[in-house]
C-alpha cells in the first residue's frame, strides 16, 4: 500500500469538481472506458494486421484469444481483487484454488468409464461442485492462516498451492481403487471430462440463440473466418457475460458497509476492529468467497480444454494473475477488467500478434543457438538475429512481463486505475445530504 | 499492512507452545519408529545412513542459499522471490567459465560458450570432473560467486534501491519481476533445455583416500565408496559457512549487520552506515546464492533454467522454520528441512517428500512465527 | 466557518440514545457521582511482556458521566493499560468490568460493541478511504455489513435506506467537528490534528456509552484544543464518559474532576485535580522520572 502523498494540510476539494465527476453515473463511464480501450485496440490490431498482411483469418482468430484470455483473466483478476484489492488479503495461492475446482469439477462429471474414472454427473454439478470445493479449501485455509502477518500470508498461500499441485501430481493419489473402480488424479497426465465449452452446441439447439448462430457461421464463411474460431468465439461471449455477473456482484460488494469494513481491514485492521468490527469473520467470509470465485474462473478457463493436468497450476499462473491486476491497478473492479484486457492484448498475445506480422513479411529461418544468430549480425546480416528473437518470443515475452511489473512497481504501483476514488457506500455520498452551507477550509 | 497487530494474546501463546509441543512430540514418534524399523530389520542401516547423508548434502547447498534469503529478508526487510533465480545466475555462469576454461582446445566455441545448447562439447570430453579439472572447476566456483555478486548489486541499484521505503509487498512484487526477466533472458541465452553438463564423478573407495594419509578403516566404511562432487560441495559449503560465521563474529561489518537484522531503526541511530551493510547483505547473500547454484550442478550434473526456482519455496521453508533474521536459524532450518526431505522418504514416496517440507512451513508459519527455535538466543 | 449551534442541533439525533441511557441510569444512581456503580472498573491488572512487566498491579475505577484523566511519566504503562482494557492486549492477571459486565481478555471488536471506544495515540485513520468513508465505517449494527444482505437484490433495499441515514449522521458529526469540508478528502491526507478531531468523531458514530481518548491532544493547535475541548464537554453534558490520556496538564487539571496518577505500571495516586497537585509522591514520581 502506498499511502497517499502528504500534500499540504487541509486540502479541500472544490464543490465544483464533485458534481462534476457525478454529472454521468460511475458505471456508464466505466463501460465507456472499457468498450473504449477494447475498441481502440481491436481497430489498431486489425489495421495493423490487415495492413501488415496477416491475413484476415488469422487477426481475427488472434483477436478472439485476446478476448478469450481478457475475459478468463479478468474472472480470476476480479476474485483476486477482491482479496488483495479490497482486503489486503495477499494471496498468491491463486492457481492451488483453481485446481481443486477444476480437478473437482473433472472429477465429478468425467466419465464412469475413464481411466481415472470420475462420477458422471451433469456439468452444473460439476461447475457448482468445484465452486464449493475450492471455497471449502480456502475456509480451511483461512481459519488459521488470516492472523499472520501478510507477508508471511503470501508464503503460505503459495505454499498451499504447491502442496496442492504436488498432491495432483503425485503418484500416490494417481489411482485410487474404490469397488472395481480407478478413481484418482491421473497424476502428471490428468483427468479428462466433457469440456464446459460443451454449453455453446447446447446452446446453439436452443431456438432462438440456434439461429443468430447459425447467421454467424454463414457471415463468417461469406468473409473466410473458419467455423472452429467462431466456436471458439461463441464461448468467449459465454464467458463474457460472466464477467459481467463477476463484475456486477464484485461492484455490488465494493460498494456496499461490507465494501467499506474490506477496505478498512486494508488499510488499518485494528482500527477497524476498534470500531467494534468482527474482521476476523469478515476476512473468512471474504476469503472464502473469493476463492470459490477462483474456482469457478478456473473451470471456466482451463475447463474449456477436455483434459486437466497439474502442469497448468504453476506458482507462475498465479504471478500472471498478479501482474494484471497490478497493470490494472488493485482495488477497482473496472482496473481488474481493464487490467486483464491490457495483459492479454500487449503482454501475453501482442509478442505473438508481432511474430505473426514479422513471419508473414520476412523469410526467417532461426538460427539453433544466440550464438550464430550473433555471429551473423556481426557480419552484417541481421536477419538471423531477428529469427532467434522471434522463435524465442514466449521466452522473452516472461522477460517483459517481469519487467513491466518492475517499472510498475517503482513508477505506478496504483496501476493505471488504482488510485481513483471508488466510494465504499451503497448510496451517493458524494454530496451532502442537507442544505446546509459548504463549509470552508477555516483554519 | 496492518494483519497482526496487537494480536500477543495469551491464546495464541499457548497455541504456539501447543504446537511446538505437538512437532516434538511427532518428532519424538518418528524416531522411536525409525529404531523400530531398524531393530525389526525392515530398514537396512545403511539406508538410513544414506538418507541422512543425502539429508546432509541437500541441507548444505539449502542452508547456504538460505543465509543470503535470511539477510535480504532481515535487513532489507521483503522476502526475495528473485533469490532463487540467483541461484541459476551463479550455476550457469560459473559453469560457461568452467566450459569456457577446461573446453579450449577441445570443443567449439559456440557450445562452450553456451553451455552445450546446441548439444555440442561432451561432459566427459572437455573433462567436466573435480580429479581431471580441480582448477578450472574451482575457478568456475569463483566466478560464480563473482557474477552473482555483480548481477545482485546491478539489480539493486535498478531496482530495490528506488524501493527502499516502499515496504515489504510492494518488494517482493517487484522481486517477483525480477526474478521473472532474470531467468528468461538467462533461458533467451542459453534456451530452455535442461542438459547434462558435469561428468560423471569419480567414485573412489573411502578406503583408498585414507590409504594416502597412511590410515585404515573399519571394515563397514571400508568398501563405501565417495562421490568426489558431494564431497566437493560438502568441504566448499562447509568452508563458506565457517567464514561467514567467523565474518559475523569477528568483523565491525559483521557487528553492524547483525545489528541491523536486529533492529534497523535502532541501527540507523546508532550511526551504521546502512547502505554499506545492505552492499555487505548482498555481497555475501547473492555471493553463496551463485556458489550454491554451481556447487548443485557439480552434484547433480544437471543445469537447467529452473534450477533456482524450484528450490526457492524450501530455502524459504528453511528461512522461516529457523526464525527469520537469524543466519544459525536458517542453517538450522535448513538441516531440518534437508533431513525432512530425505528421513521422510522412509514413511512416504518420494513424489510427497516436499509436501511434508511445505507443510511443516506453513504449521511454522502460523503457530510459530519466530521459527521452531524461538525462545534459543542466536545471533 | 460553519457555526457551532447549529451543528449542535443536527447532532441531536445520534446523541439522544445516549442521553436516555444515562437518564435510565441515573434512575437507579440518582447522584451521578456516586460510587457505588463506576462505568469502568480496573482491578489487579498486570501485563507483562517477556521479563518487563508494563502493568503492575493497577486497580481504578472511572465514575459515570465524568470526565477522568489518566497521567503519569513516560512508561507509566497508561498505554498498556488503555490497550489492555480495549482488548488489543490480554492481561495476564487481573479483571476488566465495564458496566456491570466482565470484558476482561475480550476482543477488541467484542469491547467496542459493548460501547467502550477508544482513539489511539498516534490517530489510526484508514488513509485511503475518505474523511466520510472513515465516518461510515463506524455506526455499529449495519445490516450491510453481511454479505448476502449487501448483494441480494430486494434486501439490498434495506441496506440502502440504513446507508442514508448513516450518511446523514457522518455529515452532522463531521459538521459537529467541522471537518465536513473535508468530507471527500483521503484521510491520510490529513493533518495531525484533523486526524484526532476525525478519530474522535468517528468513535463517537459508534454510539458509546464511554470513550477511550489516547493523548487526543498531541499535535492539535490550540484553537482547535479549545474547541475540542468544548465538544468533550458539551457531550459529557449529554451523558458520555470519558477517560483520557493526556500529557498536557493544563487540560487535566483544569478539565477533568478525577484524575488518576499511574507510576511504574500501578496506580501512584488518585484525586480531585487539587489533591493531585498536592500530592508529594506524584510530584516525586514526576521530578524522579524523565518529565
Amino acid at each position: 500500500m502506498s499511502e497517499a502523498p502528504d500534500s499540504n494540510d487541509g486540502v479541500a476539494e472544490t464543490p465544483g469538481e464533485r458534481s462534476e465527476a457525478t454529472e454521468r453515473p460511475q458505471w456508464l463511464s466505466d463501460l465507456l472506458l472499457i468498450g473504449g480501450i477494447v475498441a481502440a485496440t481491436y481497430a489498431a490490431f486489425g489495421v495493423i494486421g490487415l495492413l501488415t498482411g496477416v491475413g484476415l483469418n488469422e487477426t481475427v482468430g488472434f483477436m478472439r484469444q485476446v478476448t478469450f484470455f481478457a475475459a478468463v483473466y479478468a474472472l480470476v483478476v476480479l476474485a483476486l481483487n477482491l482479496h488483495w484489492g479490497y482486503t489486503g488479503l495477499f494471496n498468491i495461492g491463486v492457481a492451488g484454488f483453481m485446481a481443486v475446482g477444476v480437478y473437482t469439477m473433472a472429477f465429478l462429471t468425467a466419465s464412469p468409464d475413464g481411466s481415472p474414472a470420475g462420477l458422471g454427473l451433469p456439468i452444473p454439478i460439476g461447475v457448482v461442485g468445484g465452486m464449493i470445493a475450492a471455497g471449502l479449501v480456502g475456509l480451511i485455509a483461512a481459519l488459521p492462516a488470516l492472523r499472520v502477518r501478510a507477508d508471511y500470508f503470501a508464503i503460505v498461500t503459495l505454499g498451499l498451492s504447491e502442496i496442492i499441485r504436488l498432491s495432483l501430481l503425485s503418484g500416490s493419489l494417481r489411482s485410487v481403487e474404490i469397488g472395481d473402480t480407478e478413481y484418482g488424479t491421473g497424476g502428471g497426465s490428468g483427468i479428462s471430462y466433457t469440456p464446459v465449452d460443451s454449453v455453446v452446441p447446447w446452446l446453439l439447439e436452443r431456438p432462438v440463440i440456434g439461429f443468430a448462430g447459425d447467421q454467424l457461421y454463414a457471415i463468417g464463411r461469406m468473409v473466410g473466418i473458419q467455423s472452429s474460431i467462431i466456436d471458439g468465439g461463441l464461448y468467449t461471449g459465454v464467458l463474457i457475460l460472466f464477467v459481467i455477473t463477476f463484475y456486477l456482484l464484485l461492484t455490488r460488494i465494493a460498494y456496499s458497509p461490507f465494501g467499506r469494513v474490506l477496505k478498512a481491514i486494508r488499510e488499518d485492521e485494528l482500527a477497524a476492529r476498534s470500531l467494534g468490527k468482527n474482521t476476523d469473520r469478515v476476512k473468512i467470509t471474504v476469503f472464502v468467497v473469493g476463492c470459490a470465485l477462483m474456482g469457478l474462473a478456473g473451470i471456466l478457463w482451463m475447463g474449456s480444454q477436455s483434459r486437466v493436468n497439474p502442469d497448468s497450476f504453476m506458482p507462475i499462473v498465479t504471478f500472471y494473475i498478479f501482474v494484471a491486476l497490478i497493470v490494472g491497478g488493485s482495488g477497482s473492479n473496472t482496473g481488474s477488467i481493464v487490467g486483464a484486457f491490457a495483459f492479454a492484448a500487449f503482454l501475453w498475445q501482442g509478442p505473438r500478434f508481432i511474430r505473426a506480422i514479422v513471419r508473414a513479411n520476412v523469410d526467417v529461418r532461426p538460427p539453433q543457438t544466440i550464438y550464430d544468430a550473433v555471429v551473423a549480425l556481426g557480419s552484417g546480416d541481421p536477419l538471423p538475429f531477428v529469427g532467434y528473437v522471434i522463435g524465442t518470443l514466449d521466452e522473452l515475452r516472461f522477460v517483459l512481463v517481469g519487467v513491466v511489473l518492475i517499472l510498475l512497481m517503482i513508477w505506478k504501483p496504483d496501476g493505471l486505475l488504482g488510485h481513483r476514488k471508488e466510494l465504499a457506500a451503497a448510496t451517493d455520498i458524494t454530496r451532502r445530504p442537507t442544505a446546509t452551507d459548504g463549509g470552508e477550509p477555516d483554519e | 499492512m496492518s494483519t497482526g497487530n496487537g494480536r500477543d494474546r495469551l491464546s495464541n501463546l499457548t497455541a504456539q507452545e501447543a504446537v511446538g509441543g505437538i512437532l516434538l512430540l511427532g518428532i519424538g514418534i518418528l524416531a522411536l519408529d525409525l529404531i523400530r524399523l531398524i531393530l525389526l530389520n525392515e530398514l537396512p542401516f545403511g539406508r538410513l545412513l544414506s538418507y541422512t547423508w543425502n539429508g546432509i548434502v541437500d541441507s548444505l547447498y539449502i542452508g547456504l542459499a538460505a543465509i543470503g534469503l535470511s539477510m535480504t529478508y532481515s535487513i532489507l526487510r521483503f522476502a526475495n522471490f528473485s533469490h532463487g533465480d540467483l541461484i541459476t545466475t551463479g550455476a550457469f555462469s560459473g559453469w560457461t567459465v568452467a566450459y569456457l576454461i577446461g573446453g579450449i582446445g577441445v570443443a567449439d566455441l559456440s557450445s562452450r560458450l553456451l553451455l552445450r545448447a546446441d548439444g555440442g562439447a561432451q561432459p566427459g570430453a572437455v573433462g567436466m570432473d573435480v580429479l581431471s579439472a580441480p582448477l578450472t572447476i574451482v575457478l568456475g566456483l569463483i566466478v560464480a560467486a563473482l557474477v552473482t555478486i555483480l548481477v545482485a548489486l546491478l539489480i539493486d541499484r535498478l531496482v530495490y534501491r528506488r524501493l527502499r521505503d516502499a515496504g515489504g509487498i510492494p518488494l517482493l512484487i517487484a522481486s517477483v519481476g525480477v526474478a521473472l526477466a532474470l531467468r528468461y533472458l538467462i533461458a533467451f541465452v542459453y534456451t530452455t533445455d535442461t542438459r547434462i553438463v558435469v561428468a560423471s564423478p569419480p567414485q573412489p573407495e573411502l578406503a583408498e583416500l585414507v590409504a594416502i594419509v597412511g590410515l585404515e578403516l573399519p571394515a563397514f566404511l571400508a568398501e563405501r565408496t565417495i562421490n568426489l562432487h558431494e564431497a566437493t560441495l560438502v568441504i566448499s559449503a562447509l568452508a563458506l559457512i565457517v567464514g561467514v560465521h567467523l565474518l559475523l563474529q569477528y568483523t565491525k561489518l559483521g557487528k553492524s549487520m547483525r545489528a541491523m537484522s536486529d533492529n534497523k531503526d535502532l541501527a540507523l541511530i546508532t550511526g551504521i552506515p546502512t547502505e554499506r551493510v545492505i552492499f555487505a547483505t548482498w555481497v555475501i547473500g547473492s555471493g553463496l546464492a551463485g556458489v550454491a547454484g554451481y556447487l548443485i550442478v557439480l552434484d547433480r550434473g544437471q543445469i537447467t533454467i529452473n534450477l533456482g526456482w524450484f528450490l526457492l519455496l524450501l530455502i524459504f521453508a528453511a528461512v522461516i522454520l529457523g526464525g527469520i533474521g537469524s543466519i544459525y536459524g536458517a542453517l538450522a532450518g535448513s538441516l531440518v528441512i534437508g533431513l525432512t526431505i530425505n528421513l521422510s522418504l522412509v514413511w512416504i514416496p518420494s513424489d510427497l517428500n516436499e509436501i511434508a517440507a511445505f507443510t511443516l512451513m506453513i504449521i511454522v508459519l502460523i503457530f510459530r512465527p519466530d521459527g521452531l527455535f524461538s525462545g534459543v538466543e542466536t545471533a | 466557518m460553519s457555526d457551532t449551534t447549529a451543528t449542535a442541533d443536527a447532532n441531536v439525533d445520534s446523541t439522544e440514545r445516549a442521553t436516555e441511557k444515562s437518564d435510565r441510569s441515573a434512575d437507579e444512581t440518582p447522584d451521578r457521582r456516586s460510587v457505588d456503580e463506576p462505568i469502568l472498573r480496573v482491578e489487579n491488572l498486570e501485563k507483562r511482556f517477556g521479563g518487563i512487566t508494563a502493568v503492575d498491579g493497577a486497580s481504578f475505577q472511572v465514575e459515570r458521566g465524568s470526565i477522568t484523566g489518566l497521567i503519569g511519566p513516560n512508561g507509566a504503562g497508561k498505554s498498556t493499560t488503555f490497550n489492555c482494557i480495549t482488548g488489543v492486549h490480554t492481561p495476564n492477571d487481573g479483571v476488566v468490568v465495564f458496566e456491570g459486565t466482565d470484558i476482561t481478555g475480550r476482543e477488541p471488536h467484542q469491547v467496542a460493541n459493548q460501547g467502550l471506544v477508544r482513539t489511539f495515540q498516534i490517530a489510526r485513520e484508514l488513509p485511503e478511504m475518505t474523511v466520510l468513508e472513515n465516518m461510515m465505517l463506524a455506526p455499529k449494527d449495519q445490516q450491510g455489513e453481511s454479505l448476502w444482505r449487501s448483494v441480494l437484490p430486494i434486501v439490498r433495499r434495506d441496506v440502502v435506506e440504513q446507508e442514508r441515514e448513516i450518511r446523514d449522521r457522518a455529515w452532522e458529526m463531521l459538521e459537529f467537528f467541522e471537518i465536513d469540508h473535508l468530507a471527500g478528502e483521503y484521510a491520510g491526507n490529513l493533518s495531525g490534528g484533523q486526524r484526532k478531531l476525525l478519530e474522535m468523531a468517528r468513535a463517537l458514530l459508534t454510539d458509546p456509552e464511554m470513550l477511550l481518548l489516547d493523548e487526543p491532544m498531541a499535535g492539535v493547535n490550540p484553537s482547535l484544543e479549545k474547541k475540542l475541548l468544548s465538544h468533550i464537554h458539551e457531550l459529557q453534558d449529554r451523558g458520555y464518559t470519558f477517560l483520557l490520556v493526556e500529557h498536557d496538564m493544563d487540560v487535566i487539571m483544569n478539565h477533568c474532576e478525577h484524575v488518576i496518577v499511574m507510576h511504574q505500571g500501578a496506580v501512584l495516586a488518585e484525586g480531585t485535580p487539587e489533591e493531585i497537585t498536592a500530592n508529594e509522591d506524584v510530584i516525586e514520581a514526576y521530578l524522579g522520572g524523565d518529565v
